[in-house]
């Protein structure tokens, strides 16, 4: 692909590196306790856990680095930090 | 129409008529006399222009950087220790791809201080991507400004340039100069079309880095830009010939080069000095020319060795140094010439504005002709 | 399918930031509050590194480098142009500690005391992360930086934090804030309004560097709250140079801060430094004093 002058580039390539594949931990979503609050979904340093039709919420695995924020700021602790089985 | 006026008001002018739509620029002597033109020229609303009062040099060019990445027609002037100052913004403004046009009022540079005129600037800056025009006289002075938006705006070319004239021996003299109308330069220079920009409507990231993958296509494609800039200068000069009857289109300019045997190669206003004495040289029999360097980046090597052939001695002044290898100009046109069996030889001369007469540029002539050269001319060997 | 869901994301993922890292969630946070009318001048440091290697670019704004020192100069000239053109896009500095409270002070100071309309948020991560945890103006007293190391003769930065708010405050910004990832909306909130007050606002946002600073990655937003509620970080707004709004906080001591970051475990292992905590400690108070952020508790009638 040709380069754009002065080194500029649209929007949606960062978007081809998928940083799942750095995870060590994988986030687990518990849809039943889940209170609805969208803290997840507002912290997530990736922006990768979005909303479910039911309203409750669920991780990007593609994005996902499993760093741990949201099972910190879960008020209703429903998200849970396991180690990933590769 | 003539008008006699000093350097500094005769490309304020030219600026004006170029519409810039934001001046950013910080005053350094002996530049001053250009910033505050044009800032009264926007109080009195003759210039339509946002005009910043920036705190630095540095501060200068990124703004300008800022606004041309917005889409606006930018201008800035500077020279010697601002010039310095803003070295990494050139590098920066130039991999950006900005059609930046800035005045350059060439002044040596410190240590130690002095403020008076030397190309050593702006030579130091050629490594940039930076197109780098220089002037004779305040006419092409003037002209140059014009022709440099066209060249940079040029969506083929998109580099930033300086045009270069010297400080003080130009830009504080009084010379007549014939100013385009408002009217005429937009017939020459029409608006500023950017070819990409900072806009919401088309969101783009300007300035990325680039890892090893890409850096060095990225500088061979400044390089390339720099090479085509060639064509499209001869162009736009021959295009500014045809509508103003001063012509341009050619990167090199030859005074009575046609007998030559010697010929000395300049850029800058020390050419006017070189032609008178080449007269004189030339009433007394000796078979003497000059090669004018008007474009000295990208640099003219094929232009140099042409308009050189059956010439065989070659003495080159430099109003710089590189210290520790002689005179850029003179390094530059050695290898221009190599393989063509003339002697080429470098004078350093005219340093923080030690003046030139007609008797030194003789002298020179007479030293190249004994195969002196590779020299500092003129120095007061009793103080050293 | 992450292509759509991402969409509404005006910064999006892949970018290479650490996991955990607080800027990157101070990225997506400020751009909720600007929405897509809006040029973001960014400088050198982890925030463009990770997310701007040519040509994958996390950024759905306009959006542009230079250099590291001169971001505040490339706004003041991107919002002359728009002025010029009559045009509304918002300009948007984001710039980490290092680009502000040091080498691009210049810029900044040139650029508030011209009063552009420009809104400057700096993330602070305390130092110069993206290098390898350098010492900047921002590093707070007593933190080991691989520049101001803890070792046999030193216990770290023995520097203060530069007041950046103050010195802003002090050009006659309109409004100046900090603000913490700890409380997303607020920042929100306050990016909003430093957006839509005319003049040059500032906002400096406190975003932990999990790697920078040494505790797990989970814990960013956690190391955030805890650092408001010891008063090593207020949260407050200063309008026109005065301080309308600080949030109170019952105080815990400095110490439960402290030891769960490596950059201070020189404060307790091998031996504890009970001047240093103690200094810390009295920069916390001084806060508390300065700002007002000691919640008061009930006086109880006998």
């Amino acid at each position: 692909m040709a380069l754009r002058v002065g080194c500029a580039a649209p929007p949606g390539r960062a978007l081809d590196n998928k940083t799942g594949a750095w995870r060590v931990f994988k986030p687990v979503f518990d849809p039943e306790t889940c209170s609805r609050c969208g803290m997840c979904a507002m912290v997530c340093p990736e922006g990768c856990v979005r909303e479910t039709e039911e309203g409750t919420f669920e991780p990007d695995l593609d994005y996902c680095k499993g760093c741990g924020i949201c099972e910190d700021v879960c008020p209703k602790k429903s998200i849970r930090m396991e180690k990933e089985e590769k | 129409m003539l008008e006699f006026m000093e350097g500094s008001h005769a490309v304020a002018e030219i600026v004006k008529r170029c519409r810039p739509q934001v001046i950013a620029a910080y005053p350094i002597t002996p530049q001053t006399h250009i910033v505050e033109d044009l800032a009264q020229m926007v109080a009195n609303c003759e210039l339509d222009a946002e005009y910043i009062t920036v705190e630095s040099e540095f501060s200068a060019l990124s703004a300008c950087l800022g606004a041309s990445a917005a889409g606006s027609r930018v201008y800035s002037a500077t020279t010697s220790q601002g010039l310095a100052l803003m070295f990494e913004v050139c590098f920066n403004v130039a991999g950006m791809r900005q059609p930046i046009v800035m005045t350059i009022a060439n002044r040596s540079l410190g240590a130690p201080l002095s403020i008076w005129n030397d190309q050593q600037d702006s030579i130091s800056l050629r490594d940039s991507g930076w197109l780098q025009f220089y002037a004779e006289d305040n006419q092409e002075a003037a002209d140059l400004h014009m022709i440099a938006y066209k060249v940079c705006e040029d969506h083929d070319i998109l580099l930033p340039a300086f045009v270069c004239f010297d400080g003080f021996i130009l830009s504080h003299t009084y010379e007549p100069v014939a100013l385009p109308t408002q009217e005429e330069v937009d017939g020459y220079l029409p608006a500023f079309t950017p070819y990409q920009r900072l806009d919401a409507e088309n969101p783009l990231s300007f300035g990325m880095y680039a890892t090893p993958e890409y850096y060095m296509e990225f500088r061979y494609e400044i390089d390339r830009a720099l090479q085509r800039a060639r064509q499209s200068f001869i162009k736009a000069g021959r295009e500014f010939g045809e509508q103003f009857g001063r012509d341009y289109s050619a990167l090199v300019e030859g005074y009575r080069l046609e007998d030559a045997d010697t010929a000395l190669v300049a850029m800058g206003s020390i050419c006017g000095t070189a032609k008178d004495a080449i007269d004189e040289m030339r009433d007394a029999g000796r078979k003497v020319g000059l090669l004018k360097i008007r474009t000295y980046r990208p640099f003219p090597a094929q232009e140099i060795a042409d308009a050189l052939k059956g010439v065989s001695t070659v003495a080159v002044l430099d109003k710089n140094i590189s210290l520790g290898n002689g005179g850029a100009v003179g390094t530059e046109v050695k290898s221009a010439l190599y393989g063509s069996g003339a002697a080429v030889y470098d004078y350093i001369i005219a340093l923080g504005g030690r003046d030139v007469r007609k008797r030194d540029i003789a002298a020179v002539v007479d030293l190249a002709e004994k195969g002196k050269g590779d020299m500092f001319y003129g120095l007061r060997t009793e103080v050293l | 399918m992450a292509g759509t869901e991402q969409g509404c994301e005006l910064f999006s993922a892949g970018h290479r930031a650490c996991g955990g890292c607080g800027p990157a969630l101070a990225a997506r946070l400020l751009l909720k509050a600007t929405g897509k009318n809006v040029i973001i001048a960014a400088s050198t440091g982890c925030m463009e590194v990770f997310s701007t290697p040519y040509p994958e670019t996390a950024w759905g704004v306009p959006w542009i480098h230079s250099l590291f020192e001169n971001v505040a100069a490339v706004a003041s000239g991107i919002e002359a142009s728009l002025k010029r053109q009559g045009r509304s896009e918002k300009v948007v500095c984001v710039a980490g500690d290092g680009a502000t409270f040091d080498i691009g002070v210049l810029c900044i100071s040139g650029a508030f005391e011209r009063g552009h309309d420009i809104t400057y948020i700096c993330y602070d991560n305390e130092a110069y992360m993206n290098t390898g945890i350098q010492r900047s103006g921002a590093t707070p007293y007593g933190a080991s930086t691989t520049t101001s190391p803890a070792g046999k003769c030193s216990a770290g930065n023995l520097l203060p934090k530069k007041d950046m708010p103050g010195i802003l405050a002090a050009h006659g910004a309109p409004y100046v804030a900090t603000a913490s990832i700890a409380y997303p909306n607020d920042f929100i909130k306050k990016v909003e309004r430093a957006i839509n007050t005319p003049g040059p606002c500032y906002i400096q946002v406190h975003t932990p560097c999990c790697t920078g600073w040494g505790f797990e990655s989970g814990e960013t937003l956690a190391m955030a709250k805890l650092a408001i509620e010891t008063g090593l970080w207020v949260n407050y707004e200063m309008v026109d140079g005065r301080v309308e709004k600080a949030k109170k906080v019952r105080r815990k001591p400095v110490e439960e801060y402290l030891a769960k970051q490596k950059r201070f475990r020189h404060l307790f292992k091998p031996a504890r430094q009970d001047d240093v905590i103690a200094h810390i400690q009295a920069v916390a108070d001084a806060n508390a004093e300065r700002f007002g952020i000691d919640i008061k508790a009930k006086e109880s009638s006998e």
